[in-house]
């Protein structure tokens, strides 16, 4: 039934070095032409015989994209939901036909979020695997890695979750899938101080506290930006370990400060830590939260329920009536069905949308440059604004968001420890940004009574 | 603008995390401390503890604590099968040490790895009616998420140091740790008395894993950044001597916890474990070594 | 076969693999032999001081970190060729074990084992608050485009890595065959009969832990530019320390050819690991190598290989 070009996946995963073929894409255009040849018989037979199964369509020769995705590791359970996204892409671009008419075939390898296996990862996709595109890993430090190798070999790299990656080889064929934008560092917490500055009377001082870990502290140097930027004064400022379990004290020290609002940059442990110390102590501030990791996932919503009730966090995606993007609903509904069986985060709010969006992106690109030339594919990405599943994206030079969409979300009416209460409209309200929002900020913090 | 409030908080939260870390520490005090087995695989039993804790209490929402202690038997056998393949592999302890040490590294592998498989890579939390309210008394707050963790942690090494100083099985186990050779003279059977221990050891392990997730989230990799804090209290409090382990834990937690309120939190781990250090130049046997 | 000495060895096999690595079209075989050759460098390095003495370091990912943080200082400054980065990250890696080595190799081996697990984590936390470095943010190296007389910089990298790799053998080597060596044993079989004898036990020990940790500083010090960014977490990562324990122990501690076969063996199955199995089960592999070889053959493989060879003398010729 399946030629030897094309393997069903069934969600499994490909390792087909096998495939190789003699013939690189990567090479000139006249392979690309001859390619595009056989696409064109390919996809005229499939015109003309719609009934007949996919499978038994002519051979053609499969699209290689490789990559490294965190499956273990700090960053394993991100990874997993965004693989998942990214393999939901695949099927579906299967059942259409293929790109370019030719089946899509993923070649990954858990890079376990270990920036010193990507040399090899990426070497092996390019020189034996020999895969015709590529996509990043989830974090900074694998897309860091991987950015000089593909950069060598004159490749787009798009990655779902970076910050900065590009700022020092301003590559014009890098694209980030997060919406931070092109100032990732305040934008992670512009939204916050905006939210916070609408409070009347307006506050004057902050305190600010977070990970001693790369994204965290960029949020924190962007924060104190922000914090001078809306004229509040700073009464605490210090970073904790990675593994700190103790938060007791911070936030005591943070109390003592009496900081009228107060801004977290934390990774998920740290993230209930906090939210528990704050709700244990009754910290009373009139606003609490930040970019605290963790609070997106299904896993630490359900744990720790009504305790985040009045947090005002970030958010990537959450159901609300001005976030009805084309096929949100549906990619969440399929996605949310088969997180379940692959262990990955079963509401799939974080980066699962915008992994999908970055396929579909791609997608647009080969299909409209009609082929496989990376200069073409970027500056294509570059020139065009494009709708996705998670609403219209278009990049900026660096390769980031053209216009930063960090939501600022707080957490109402969180009763029991029920996850699905989560996928309903009004639990999550968006303060920030404004042409998104669907509500208005709670104060003071509802754990100080 | 520390004010006494503010340190006295600390120390008393020093103190409530120093004697968690008492609990973590005593199995690595028995076994290391006492029989000489560089276990260090030790963390991950506590892990493997923990995350027993939360399948119980996720599926039958019965309370951590509880449930480690029921299990606790069962860890007792596994460390009782532990120690007699690992005896039966590398019989003398001198140059044993280092293989022992490989040994366990092997099993601290295989066994963070299994549990990555069964559970997969992310943080899990527990339910209980004691995470959340505070009890407060004068200046100190204290929240209950950390107190019941302790006043458990106090019990069992309590209970311990009563089993080793008091009771005949005990006792013996403290004559192997001091001269296994002559107890062997007196016809005893010291293979048994360390199997003993061991079971001990590991069954400590499992009670630990069920305070570990009361108090903050577990995932299967946690371990890791356990291994230096257990080794580093059971040297300080001068390898065998539990009331050693349970001050050294103290002064490890407290200085933690002041470090992180006066000078700031990213100090810590330099602050405890060079305090560490200074102690090994100066009085490597600990403080109530021998 | 008896006429040729043995350090001929390793210079032909390096002579050999470098030929190999002019011929190699393939980058992915040079990115992954780096890291072959940096655990033969870290191997054996551990050896020098874990293997003959019995002393064992538990961070040697801290050495390894001061080599590669050493490159970072001086590429913020100076912006100096690899070989100036390599010298400055061995002898900056060689006076922390000095310092470290005084204080504790007076005491017996479990504490100097802790005091190196210490000392990695004590160099973490200051590492992640300077800021200079880059702290938790990292450091972006840049990695040169081209070097003249190589095919690439990452084939330079490579021939720079095997350069290091022979002469830590050598070095191990050199030390196991002289006076050290032989002093360093008698410390690992009875040290206080050593001291009886009038064996230096004390300046062995601190020459041999500051070579040792010299040796992992300057196998650490090319390794921003293979990685382009480096942060604390990857530059002392468990992974150092504990395949620098595993892979003499593989291979068997008391020759100089042991770290060796354990590194190759072990790093070899690591990177054909993580790009066939890819999975959580790539340290499981570890795990199970190491219990099956520790109990099994606990001198290692050159262990076996002994054993071999003195059955076939003690049986009749047939």
């Amino acid at each position: 039934m399946t030629e030897h070009g094309f393997r069903r996946n069934h969600g499994k995963r490909v390792l087909s070095p096998e495939f190789s073929s003699s013939d690189n894409p990567l090479k000139g255009p006249r392979l690309t032409r001859r390619l595009f040849g056989r696409a064109l018989m390919t996809m005229s037979a499939l015109a003309a015989a719609r009934s007949m199964p996919l499978s038994s369509a002519l051979a053609a020769e499969p699209i290689k994209i490789g990559f490294g995705m965190a499956q273990s590791g700090p960053l394993g359970g991100n990874g997993k939901a965004a693989l998942l996204a990214i393999e939901m892409w695949r099927d579906n671009i299967n059942g259409r036909g293929g790109l370019l008419g030719r089946p899509v075939q993923l070649i990954y390898y858990d890079d376990q979020t270990n920036p010193a296996l990507i040399p090899g990862i990426y070497s092996k996709l390019f020189d034996v695997d020999k895969v015709d595109l590529v996509l990043g890993g989830y974090g900074t430090a694998v897309q860091a890695a991987a950015l000089p190798i593909v950069m060598q070999r004159k490749q787009v790299l798009i990655g779902t979750g970076a910050v900065a990656v590009n700022e020092k080889y301003n590559y014009d064929k890098y694209f980030q899938m997060l919406p931070n934008g092109a100032t990732a560092r305040t934008s992670t917490s512009e939204g916050f101080f905006q939210a916070a500055m609408t409070m009347e009377p307006k506050p004057k001082t902050v305190a600010i506290v977070g990970a001693l870990t790369e994204f965290s502290h960029n949020v924190i140097l962007g924060a104190r930006e922000n914090a001078e930027k809306f004229g509040l004064k700073i009464v605490y400022d210090q970073g904790y370990p990675s593994n700190q379990m103790e938060f007791g004290s911070i936030i005591r020290s943070i109390q003592a400060a009496n900081p009228e609002v107060v801004f977290v940059a934390s990774y998920p442990p740290d993230s209930a830590g906090v939210i528990r110390a704050a709700y244990e102590q009754k910290l009373k501030t009139r606003i609490f939260g930040g970019a605290m990791i963790g609070l997106q996932y299904s896993e630490l919503k359900q744990q720790l329920g009504p305790m985040m009730n009045d947090v005002l966090c970030y958010e990537f995606y959450v159901p609300a009536p001005t976030t009805n993007f084309p096929g949100i609903k549906e990619f969440l509904q399929t996605y949310q069905a088969r997180a379940k069986t692959v262990g990955a985060d079963l509401l799939g709010f974080y980066l699962p949308p915008y992994a999908y969006a970055g396929m579909e992106i791609l997608e647009k690109a080969v299909t409209a440059t009609k082929g496989l030339d990376a200069n073409a594919i970027g500056r294509y990405i570059h020139e065009t604004t494009f709708d996705t599943v998670v609403g219209k994206v278009a990049f900026a030079p660096n390769g980031d968001w053209a216009k930063p969409r960090i939501f600022f979300v707080q957490y109402r009416g969180i009763v029991g420890n029920d996850v699905d209460q989560f996928k309903q409209v009004g639990k999550q309200i968006i303060v920030e940004p404004q042409e998104f929002a669907s509500g208005t900020l709670h104060y003071p913090f509802a754990a100080s009574q | 603008m520390v004010t006494f409030n503010l340190l006295l908080n600390a120390v008393v939260t020093g103190i409530l995390l120093g004697g968690f870390y008492a609990a973590v520490t005593i199995g690595i005090t028995i076994a290391f401390g006492m029989l000489d087995i560089v276990n260090i695989a030790h963390p991950v039993f506590i892990i493997m503890g923990s995350f027993i804790a939360y399948i119980v209490n996720r599926l039958f929402g019965v309370d951590p604590i509880l449930t480690v202690i029921v299990a606790s038997p069962l860890f007792f056998l596994l460390g009782v099968a532990i120690f007699r393949f690992y005896y039966a592999a590398f019989e003398s302890s001198g140059k044993g040490s280092l293989r022992g040490l490989a040994f366990f590294f092997g099993i601290l592998f295989v066994v963070e790895v299994t549990l990555l498989l069964a559970f997969g890579v992310d943080y899990r939390l527990v339910q209980t009616s004691y995470i959340g309210p505070n009890v407060g008394f004068g200046h100190v707050d204290l929240p209950l998420r950390m107190v019941v963790p302790f006043v458990g942690s106090m019990a069992l090494v309590s209970g311990l140091h009563i089993f080793f100083s008091r009771t005949f099985v005990g006792r013996a186990i403290m004559a192997v740790a001091q001269d296994e050779f002559a107890l062997s003279l007196m016809a005893v059977d010291t293979v048994a008395i360390k199997q003993l221990a061991f079971g001990i050891a590991i069954a400590t392990a499992a009670i630990a894993g069920g305070f570990l997730i009361v108090i903050q989230p577990v995932d299967p990799s946690l371990g890791r950044e356990y291994i230096g804090r257990v080794f580093a209290i059971c040297v300080l409090g001068g390898m065998g001597s539990i009331t050693g382990t349970v001050i050294a834990a103290f002064i490890l937690g407290v200085v933690e916890t002041i470090t992180s309120t006066l000078i700031g939190p990213s100090w810590a781990p330099a602050v405890s474990f060079a305090a560490l250090l200074l102690t090994l130049a100066v009085k490597p046997s600990g403080i109530m070594g021998r | 076969m008896r006429r040729i000495p043995s350090w001929i060895w390793p210079i032909a096999v390096a002579v050999f693999v470098l030929a190999l690595s002019r011929l190699v079209k393939n980058e992915y075989y040079l990115f992954a032999g780096y890291v072959v050759l940096q655990y033969i460098v870290l191997a054996s390095a551990w050896n020098i001081l874990g293997g003959y003495s019995g002393y064992v370091n538990f961070g040697s990912a801290a050495f390894f970190a001061i080599g590669a943080y050493g490159t970072v200082v001086l590429d913020k400054l100076l912006e100096p060729p690899l070989v100036v980065a390599i010298l400055f990250g061995g002898i900056v890696a060689s006076l922390v074990g000095l310092v470290t080595g005084y204080l504790t190799l007076r005491l017996r081996g479990v504490f100097f084992a802790i005091a190196t697990l210490a000392l990695a984590i004590v160099l973490q936390t200051l590492v992640m608050n300077w800021e200079f470095v880059g702290g938790p943010l990292g450091y972006y190296t840049i990695r040169p485009e081209s070097i003249p007389g190589f095919a690439s910089y990452v084939n330079y990298l490579f021939v720079v890595m095997l350069v290091l790799a022979l002469i830590a053998v050598l070095v191990a080597r050199a030390i196991e065959l002289s006076f050290v060596g032989r002093g360093l044993a008698a410390i690992r079989d009875n040290e206080l009969a050593a001291e009886c004898c009038g064996v230096p036990t004390l300046r062995l020990k601190v020459f041999a832990t500051m070579l040792s940790g010299g040796l992992m500083g300057m196998a650490g010090a090319p390794f921003p530019y293979y990685i382009t960014y480096l942060d604390p977490n990857s530059a002392f990562s468990l992974a150092y320390g504990i395949n620098s324990i595993a892979m003499p122990l593989i291979g068997g501690m008391t020759h100089w050819i042991g770290p060796v076969i354990g590194a190759v063996l072990l790093a070899v199955i690591q990177q054909v690991a993580t790009v066939t199995i890819s999975s959580e089960l790539n340290l499981m592999i570890v795990g199970v190598l190491l219990i099956s070889f520790i109990t099994l053959a606990p001198n290692g493989i050159v262990g076996l290989f002994e054993n071999y060879r003195k059955q076939r003398h003690q049986r009749p010729s047939k």
